[in-house]
């Protein structure tokens, strides 16, 4: 399985364990970034435009001023005198189109909730009372909403832009139209999907507190990756890079959305530079709604081509994916629409692939990366199109997806959409969701349901997830992501081991999981390990949480780093005990002789001599009790993963709401290091996926008002509704890693929307209608069952 | 989002809170169980100039049988009316319905006086007041009245509550053996606000409906009895399969539906009509049982 | 130069996690931000300050109620437990190690609201099906766990308390 013990060792690799940390997110004792204050805090509420496109002027700010408690009122002139503005670019496809970004707006706003002031007063009320006296003159200019108005172009979202389209990309291998031209089955499915977003349950937040004397800034966030925040505002506030420390405490969620630069946090640091005094901002769930990126708003057209021997021999995609109106910065919302490109064809070995993708502006907020980026798009786009490919040769979708997989002795294979397909198993991952899912009997049942009037459907979706993005991912764009990350393995006197990394802890588990691989890798109890994340000035840059990366990356890191600290441990051993480091072992903190296994030395007496008694270590001898290993994944750019989701859904035939009875996953991210923590990863992001199939809405109207601004109309997931969720895994290890992990975080989200559409169609099947919009709403259930009148607005 | 600045008042006692009221009439605020109004004022959609805290005023959550009338105090917390026995006993209806109320917490907290106050056209405590014609019985500092629940509901967040007037309690006649309740509600998520949700009843003779009570809410701006449809079912025998079907063609004439936003009218209408046929199969069962 | 006060405030007496607790808070200061920041009682989280959440979820007078809609000035004389209580009662405990087990939390943001409301279901019902308590824990939301493990681990919680003998009960 590994060249270098990772399979054989102790065993905390693979074992379901609890997080150590959440003992004390149980008790209450988690410290978010409003659990922090700092002497002297001021707090900060912004005037945001009730205006989705219009010029403006601020006409008084003095009774604003006057108000109980208000400090500053800031204007986007004051902020300018401290912090830059920004533009997203990609080096990669230099004609990305959009326009410099301000923490405030400067003369025309752009979207509805977008900050155009911001005051400061002791309290937050008291800031929000100062909101109210602001006097605001605005000029509407006509808005681009939908996808379709942007396209059309008749409005811009930026005045004076030459059309709304920020990116149009397009690739096509030779053989398309051939293949087309000679496919015995055509089959085309359009999908649109509507925006939604993360709502992490904590919402973003900033604690900033400038210090003029040695113009070093203290920050935290509610964030993502420490470093990349770190980076950003040293640079848009033109600091030092080693003056800005930001610590990213428990993070409550992220989801992608806390990986952006968003205008209200550069303005809270530009306010405390102004000031001179530690300035918190944290978002209102109306703020976040309206500010926090959305996701996933696409229309997508695809078409498939299979020959006279059921293969499918080719796919055309057609995607406009809406981006707000900037591309959001750093790591341009046009990502996913590029993620969802690579994602198209998916489990199967399809040769000819054409594709157009067009993002475009619109005078909404931005979009950007949310979990499992792009990917469901591009799942629920081919899985749908394999239905119908199957129902086109008239056979089962699980017989055409067979014929049709990348087979494990064609791996690797590098798809035209542009993935290196290597280590996946999609034959296993099916068969085994079949026997999880009871699969025969289930169809059974249907048909017995189905006769009792009963209108239920089973859906499948293969998928495969790009993962543990490398280096090449974002440094080709010219975008300054780090995709690498630094362990530093340090053990104290009484033999307890401290870990600082760049990767970051936002629920997910990862403290708990490189606290079980550095274990292994030393050869301690675990209970010894204890793992610090999210403080920019207790470790190197790194990457943080993002791409489902820590296991694959920084676990891999992590991994080396231990065996560095042990081998420095078995040679101080072997010396003070005259024998050779290779007849020495360490186990559970134990350093024993080999084959005996007799215990010579703890490590706690090791470290205690080494710190305090050198003197009487052999001459020479300067063993390293503190060692760092540093890098990231060289080779494939994305490591892929794989898997079978599958939902079974009734619909009830009142209302045409749509109840998920049972939803199963198979997925194989390789080595699973704690299966406890990894399922309930998949878990999640299968309920979020759920979500997005059925409920989430981030609704505009068509004057561009936000309409889903509180949780009572954003419809999140809820106990009740939801099903149980059964995950079973096959591990396939990356073969280019001594670990063999893989990402594991999105995997839930990715093919969880695919899966419940197909059910649901599978469902409406009988009544000869289908849906084609995410989220399925009940009138249009209602509707392709025919049950109501009247046709679709 | 929080509220703007507000003065804060706790009368110990009715008669300081209908003094505070009738000193601030629109500018005042009525905090009950404050469910719907400190969202209201988080979001500073309401910014009250004094909130008059009624929490601290004895006797205005009882729940008592007087005769053949079940009195159930305004402040009366959603939860202790689902669970209490009385009411379970003379008024299953809202057992049934309060269910469907919100969530644990809210409905610890919300109070069925500010639930009529509110007056939201989707709530489900108004449509059970004007189901089984209940009188609600206001106070203000010159004196009391008693509105009946049909007449108190006037339109979406609109009721007949002068503004220094306070709901004190609401008098529930108890229905005689022979009549059945029964409430459903389609919502998007369980104990979200109804899509569509019928308080129905029925009293019968044998197999011959006597009387009947159908009020829909989130249908309509506010709710109402729909007479047509009751005189549809009146007098008919409960084996008479062709009465719900004449009933709920009726609707579509009846109602006037609440337009508008993600769910188009023909879908409430669709709504109501699956109502109507599923309170009416139920109220058919419970009989026979 | 304009005021730099805060509020204008009021005085209040009440008892927090069983210690007695005088302040002085603005009417329009909501409980939660009141315990939050007042008493510096952080494990009650604000997550949507207009209901629907669940994460403000504090005990007042042996109920749960959303701390988020409830004025500070509305908890005088009142008695309020929080998940920072120092001494969980028996469910409590019982669910917190229960969800620590399972790992029915990740982010935790949602925890402190969810044990609160999930201890009161199981006061109420020791032994709540699947379903039951799906139906409890419905007004907080959690956007980590899809719910699955929550499920479990109000389950586990419930076995293990009908499991302890009477007589040698969990503290509380």
């Amino acid at each position: 399985m590994s060249s270098n013990g990772a399979g054989k060792a102790a065993g905390y690799i693979g074992k379901g364990m609890p997080r150590a940390a959440t003992r004390r997110l149980v008790s209450g004792r988690g410290r978010y970034v409003d659990d922090i204050s700092l002497k002297g805090e001021l707090h900060a509420a912004f005037l945001r435009s009730p205006r989705p496109h219009a010029s403006f002027k601020i006409l008084e700010t003095t009774e604003a001023k006057a108000v109980d408690g208000v400090i500053a009122v800031l204007t986007v002139e004051d902020i300018e005198t401290v912090c830059g503005p920004w533009q997203c670019t990609l080096a990669n496809a230099p004609n990305l189109f959009s326009p410099p970004q301000r923490p405030l707006a400067l003369q025309r706003v752009v979207f509805q909730g977008e900050p155009i002031a911001m005051v400061v007063a002791m309290s937050r009320a008291q800031a929000e009372d100062g909101l109210e006296r602001i006097v605001v003159e605005y000029d509407d200019l006509p808005a681009v909403t939908s996808i379709e108005d942007a396209i059309a172009g008749e409005a811009r979202t930026h005045a004076g832009a030459p059309s709304n389209l920020a990116l149009e990309y397009v690739q096509s291998t030779s053989g398309v139209e051939l293949a087309f031209d000679k496919a015995a089955h055509v089959v085309h499915q359009r999908l649109k999907f509507n925006r939604k977003t993360g709502v992490p349950l904590e919402p973003r937040g900033i604690l900033a507190s400038y210090d003029p004397a040695d113009d070093a800034m203290l920050v935290h966030a509610s964030h993502q990756m420490p470093h990349q925040l770190q980076l950003i505002i040293a640079d848009l506030l033109d600091m030092q890079l080693n003056k800005v420390r930001v610590i990213c405490p428990d993070v409550g969620g992220g989801f992608g959305i806390k990986m952006h630069i968003y205008p209200e946090e550069m303005a809270v640091c530009a306010a405390t530079k102004i000031l001179g005094r530690p300035v918190k901002y944290v978002a209102d769930r109306i703020e976040s709604m309206l500010s926090d990126v959305h996701a996933r708003e696409h229309v997508v057209e695809a078409s498939m081509a299979i020959d006279s021997d059921g293969r499918i021999s080719a796919l055309k995609v057609d995607d406009i994916q809406g981006l707000g109106a900037y591309s959001v910065y750093p790591r341009s919302s046009t990502a996913e629409g590029f993620s969802a490109l690579r994602a198209m064809g998916g489990a199967y070995k399809i040769e000819q692939f054409s594709a157009r993708l067009r993002s475009v502006l619109q005078n909404k907020v931005m979009t950007g990366q949310y979990r499992s980026v792009g990917h469901p798009v591009a799942v629920a786009i081919t899985e749908a199109l394999i239905e119908q490919g199957a129902r086109a040769r008239g056979e089962s979708s699980i017989v055409f997806r067979k014929r049709n997989f990348v087979k494990a002795s064609e791996m690797p294979w590098v798809s035209p959409a542009g993935g290196r397909m290597i280590d996946l198993s999609h034959y296993e991952c099916l068969d085994k969701l079949l026997i999880l899912s009871g699969h025969a009997e289930l169809e059974r049942q249907i048909t017995v349901w189905r006769e009792q009037g009963r209108v239920v459907g089973f859906g499948l979706a293969s998928f495969v997830e790009f993962t543990a993005t490398g280096a090449e991912g974002y440094g080709r764009a010219g975008v300054l992501v780090s995709s690498q990350d630094t362990v530093i393995v340090a053990m104290d006197p009484t033999g307890m081991v401290t870990v600082q990394s760049s990767a970051a802890e936002i629920g997910q588990g990862i403290q708990q999981g490189l606290a079980q691989i550095i274990a292994d890798a030393v050869g301690l109890p675990i209970v010894s390990i204890r793992v610090n994340l999210g403080d920019t000035q207790a470790s190197p840059h790194g990457g943080g949480a993002w791409s489902s990366r820590g296991a694959a990356i920084t676990g891999e890191v992590a991994w080396q780093a231990g065996r560095k600290l042990r081998a420095e441990l078995l040679s101080a051993a072997a010396a003070i005990l005259q024998t050779e480091a290779e007849q020495l072992d360490l186990v559970e903190g134990d350093v024993i002789e080999k084959p005996s296994g007799r215990a010579r030395m703890t490590v706690a007496e090791l470290s205690e001599m080494i710190q305090f008694r050198p003197y009487d270590l052999p001459e020479g001898l300067r063993p390293q009790l503190t060692v760092a290993h540093g890098g990231g994944r060289g080779g494939d750019t994305f490591l892929p993963t794989n898997g079978v989701q599958a939902a079974l859904v009734e619909i009830d035939k009142m209302s045409g709401k749509v109840v998920v009875l049972k939803h199963w996953v198979v997925e194989d991210c390789g080595r699973v290091i704690n299966p406890l923590l990894v399922d309930e990863q998949i878990r999640g992001g299968v309920v979020q996926g759920i979500g997005e199939a059925l409920y989430e809405h981030c609704r505009y109207t068509e004057d561009g008002q936000f309409a889903s601004g509180t949780l009572a109309d954003y419809l999140l997931p809820m106990a009740a509704d939801m099903p149980d969720v059964s995950v079973a895994h096959v591990e396939t290890p990356y073969s280019g890693s001594v670990l063999g992990a893989k990402g594991a975080g999105e995997a839930g989200a990715c093919a969880a929307p695919a899966a419940i559409l197909n059910a649901v169609n599978a469902a409406l099947a009988p009544f000869g209608g289908s849906v084609d919009t995410l989220p399925i709403s009940p009138v249009a259930v209602l509707r392709a069952m025919g049950a109501l009148q009247g046709v679709a607005a | 989002m929080k509220p703007a600045r507000f003065e804060y008042a706790r009368p110990t006692n009715l008669v300081d809170a209908l003094i505070l009221l009738r000193d601030h009439r629109d500018d005042a605020a009525i905090l009950s169980g404050g469910q719907s109004l400190v969202p209201m004022m988080n979001l500073r959609v309401a910014s009250p100039q004094i909130v008059i805290d009624i929490n601290s005023i004895p006797d205005m959550d009882e729940i008592a049988i007087d005769g053949s009338t079940l009195q159930i105090g305004a402040r009366s917390r959603h939860n202790d009316v689902l669970r209490s026995k009385l009411v379970q006993q003379h008024a299953p209806l809202l057992s049934m319905a309060l269910q469907n109320v919100a969530h644990e917490a809210i409905r610890n907290r919300g109070t069925l006086g500010g639930s009529l106050a509110l007056a939201d056209p989707a709530a489900e405590m108004p449509a059970c007041m004007v189901c089984l014609g209940a009188e609600i019985v206001l106070r203000s500092a010159d004196g009391s009245r008693s509105v009946a629940a049909a007449d108190f509901f006037r339109g979406i967040y609109d009721t007949a509550l002068e503004p220094d007037e306070l709901i004190t309690s609401i008098r529930i006649p108890v229905f005689s053996a022979d009549w059945r309740f029964v409430f459903h509600e389609i919502a998007r998520r369980h104990g979200d606000f109804a899509l569509a949700g019928l308080a129905f009843g029925r009293q019968y003779n044998g197999e011959i409906v006597q009387d009947c009570r159908a009020v829909f809410l989130g249908v309509e701006a506010f709710p109402r009895r729909l007479i047509e449809i009751e005189q549809a079912f009146i007098g008919t025998n409960l084996n008479d399969r062709g009465t719900i079907e004449k009933a709920d063609q009726l609707l579509a004439s009846s109602l006037d539906c609440l337009e508008g936003g993600e769910y188009p009218t023909e879908y409430r209408l669709h709504l109501a009509q699956q109502l109507l046929v599923r309170c009416d199969s139920e109220a058919f069962d419970e009989n026979r049982r | 130069m304009n005021n730099t006060s805060l509020d204008d405030t009021i005085a209040i007496s009440l008892s927090v996690n069983g210690t007695n607790v005088s302040a002085r808070v603005s009417p329009r200061g909501s409980l939660v931000d009141f315990l939050r920041h007042g008493l510096g009682l952080t494990g009650s989280h604000v997550g949507c300050e207009h209901g629907v959440c669940g994460a403000c979820n504090v005990i007042v007078e042996g109920r749960v109620v959303r701390g988020c809609l409830m004025l500070a000035v509305q908890a005088d004389g009142a008695q309020i437990t929080t998940i920072d209580s120092m001494s969980p009662d028996r469910y409590v405990l019982a669910l917190q190690q229960a969800f620590y087990e399972r790992a029915a939390l990740q982010c935790g943001f949602c925890t402190s609201g969810m044990i609160l409301q999930a201890a009161e279901l199981l006061r109420r019902n020791e032994t709540p099906t699947r379903e039951e308590i799906r139906d409890a824990l419905s007004g907080n939301y959690c956007r980590c766990t899809g719910y699955h493990a929550i499920v479990d681990a109000v389950q586990t919680a419930s076995h293990a308390l009908n499991a302890t003998p009477s007589g040698n009960r969990l503290p509380g």
